[in-house]
């Protein structure tokens, strides 16, 4: 469960976030709406640590993430912006590197970097070094890594960007089997279709604002528009950045 | 397992993986010194002494005024050649080296018993010829003696009375410190081989990682960012340590290629001075990585970090050129402060003079302490917001 309260972050003069609160359950997953620049990325950077906010408060299972960001990290599995692997390890190393770092014991991470292997359909890379990945295969290795060491909540900075409709599909089915594990699933995209065939719980960000937040379903009662599509731009205030 | 310790290990198997690391830490960057400081040597003092032992050609101008003259420098083993038009001319265009000219008031001097005037042509800027020069001047000196002491034998005079003093040079240099002058670059080459040994890892490790959109997960980990750049500097030095002691075992091979017969003495660095040349210079691997750790992570840029740490590489050669320069006995000062302590410490060894435990220990922690600030300091950039964004 990760709760986010009135959290602010400039970069100079720019008010990247401005206020956004939002709660994502476990057993759940929560989408982060908005066009690109919408403040969706800074967001997540707080929630995972890399960031500091200027105000408001984060926690993580009830862990402050400015009091103790360690263990804070530890409980959660992130797929940032940033999804480069070491093009000199294959597929497992790449993995298993991350699980040391976890503090994973021997045992333990040879048993979750076979199961995290099976799960995601990676056999065929496993012992491939990961240059020449293609971009499909370097996210399901971005993904393995950061589930590693199982943890309870998960953050995914557009997790879709990038994969053809294959890919997508398996990795929707994949995010699906994780909350259905009962685990909190939070990702961000400017895709509504994406957001709107995934998400339990929709939070609209615009301008460093929620401007929305709810189902699909309470979206469109909320706004009275026919169509979702309709909704967004409704809430947003515009339909740019929005087209998938 | 301390996490500090997986990332040491991580980032030693990585960079052990690729071959241009391989090839710049491990082959050119220690091998470098060692060959060039062998082509150096073979060349200079091959030079030197086919000038000291060549026969000496001399044009002389105006031979015909001093006949004795000349034919005592042929019984010297000079080789008189014909007079030229234009001695200074043959000089500056480098014809010649050095033309005696005997004016044509030389034997009117002679007979009279006044000083008789010898003009010796030469270029002083061109240091090439000066053995040449010395040695003639030396011949002609012993001339003007021997006639000196002839003329007052027939006045009745004993030739002591205008030979006050009898110097006789009694140099004290022995092979080994004659080695150390010449070896005073050596140093350099060691320093050096550490800073060209870690500057691949300290650029792949922090810039190249972050161009690569690989250390943002990397520092989402529950890890301290002073463990993974502790574990990255570690892997830093160790590269920077392995280029320093191949860089010293090829100077062993190297040495001993230099010829016994071109510089009078064998050239060679014992295993002991070898192994405590390894001792005194390995601190160095730490300060190398740790500077090379704080500039790569304050670059924007792979290519700008790689721009800064050519400029770094310079640094080592600063103490060891003042050195050559200006040799002087290592004062405390000198020993406490890193590079400048290890290369008047080295210095020292080449030379085979003893050096004291206090001395190496005092230059190691000094230099130990001032890569600590450093590493200090390189934990703070990585705390920085700026060092993980990589957009």
């Amino acid at each position: 469960m990760i709760e986010v309260s009135h959290v602010r972050r400039a970069f100079g003069t720019l008010q990247a976030v401005d206020g956004v609160s939002f709660t994502a359950a476990d057993g759940q997953i929560t989408g982060l709406l908005g066009p690109n620049g919408a403040g969706k990325t800074t967001t997540l950077r707080m929630l995972y640590t890399l960031l500091r906010p200027d105000a408001g408060s984060i926690r993580v299972d009830d862990v402050d993430v400015l009091s103790d960001p360690l263990e804070a990290r530890r409980r959660l599995g992130v797929l940032p912006d940033a999804r480069g692997l070491y093009k000199r390890f294959t597929a497992r190393e790449n993995v298993e590197y991350f699980g040391r770092l976890q503090g994973l014991d021997e045992a333990n991470l040879q048993r979750r970097v076979d199961e995290l292997i099976r799960r995601l359909e990676m056999q065929d890379i496993e012992h491939r070094r990961a240059d020449g990945f293609s971009q499909g295969q370097r996210v399901k290795t971005a993904i393995a890594r950061a589930l590693v060491h199982d943890p309870r909540n998960i953050l995914l900075d557009e997790p879709t960007n990038g994969l053809d409709v294959m890919s997508t599909r398996s990795l929707r089915r994949y995010l699906l089997q994780l909350r259905d594990e009962g685990r909190c699933v939070v990702l961000s995209s400017h895709i509504m279709q994406e957001v709107a065939a995934l998400c339990d719980h929709i939070v609209v960000i615009a301008h460093g604002r929620v401007v929305a937040s709810g189902t699909a379903a309470a979206l469109l009662e909320q706004t009275g528009a026919s169509s979702l599509e309709d909704a967004f731009v409704e809430v947003i205030g515009s339909g740019e950045g929005l087209m998938a | 397992m301390s996490a500090w310790i997986t990332v040491f290990i991580k980032e030693v198997r990585e960079n052990a993986r690729d071959r241009r690391t391989l090839a710049s830490a491990l082959l050119y960057g220690p091998l470098v010194g060692p060959v060039l400081f062998a082509v150096m040597m073979v060349f200079i003092m091959g030079q030197q002494r086919d000038k000291a032992e060549q026969v000496i050609e001399l044009p002389v101008v105006g031979a015909e005024q001093a006949p004795n003259l000349v034919t005592w420098l042929q019984q010297q083993g000079v080789v008189v050649q014909p007079a030229l038009d234009d001695p200074e001319a043959a000089v500056r265009d480098q014809a010649e080296d050095v033309v005696l000219r005997i004016p044509p008031t030389y034997a009117e001097h002679w007979t009279q018993g006044h000083t008789a005037p010898l003009d010796l042509i030469y270029d002083g800027s061109r240091t090439h010829a000066a053995t040449t020069v010395r040695r003639i001047r030396a011949l002609l000196e012993t001339y003007g003696r021997q006639v000196a002491a002839l003329r007052l034998q027939l006045r009745g005079i004993a030739p002591e009375v205008i030979a006050p003093l009898a110097v006789v040079d009694r140099d004290l240099a022995t092979a080994q410190s004659r080695t150390g002058m010449l070896m005073a670059m050596l140093p350099y080459f060691l320093i050096l081989s550490a800073f060209v040994g870690g500057m691949y890892l300290a650029i792949d490790t922090t810039s190249g990682e972050r161009e690569r959109q690989s250390l943002e997960p990397l520092l989402i980990t529950p890890v301290s960012r002073a463990q993974i750049m502790l574990g990255k500097m570690l892997a830093t030095s160790a590269y920077a340590a392995a280029s320093l002691m191949i860089c010293v075992a090829a100077f062993m091979v190297s040495l001993r290629q230099i010829p016994v017969e071109l510089t009078g003495f064998a050239l060679a660095l014992p295993l002991r001075t070898a192994l405590l040349i390894v001792v005194v210079v390995l601190p160095i691997a730490l300060l190398a990585a740790s500077t090379q750790t704080v500039v790569a992570a304050m670059a924007k840029s792979f290519r700008e970090a790689q721009t800064y740490l050519q400029f770094l590489v310079l640094l080592p050669a600063i103490p060891s050129l003042v050195l050559v320069v200006n040799p002087m006995k290592p004062a405390l000062w000198m020993v406490l402060t890193p590079l400048f302590g290890q290369s008047a410490l080295i210095g020292e060894l080449l030379r085979g003079q003893s050096v004291s435990f206090a001395a190496i220990l005092g230059c190691s922690l000094s230099t130990v302490l001032v890569s600590m600030l450093f590493a200090v300091l390189a934990v703070r950039l990585y705390q920085s917001e700026r060092l993980a964004i990589s957009g």
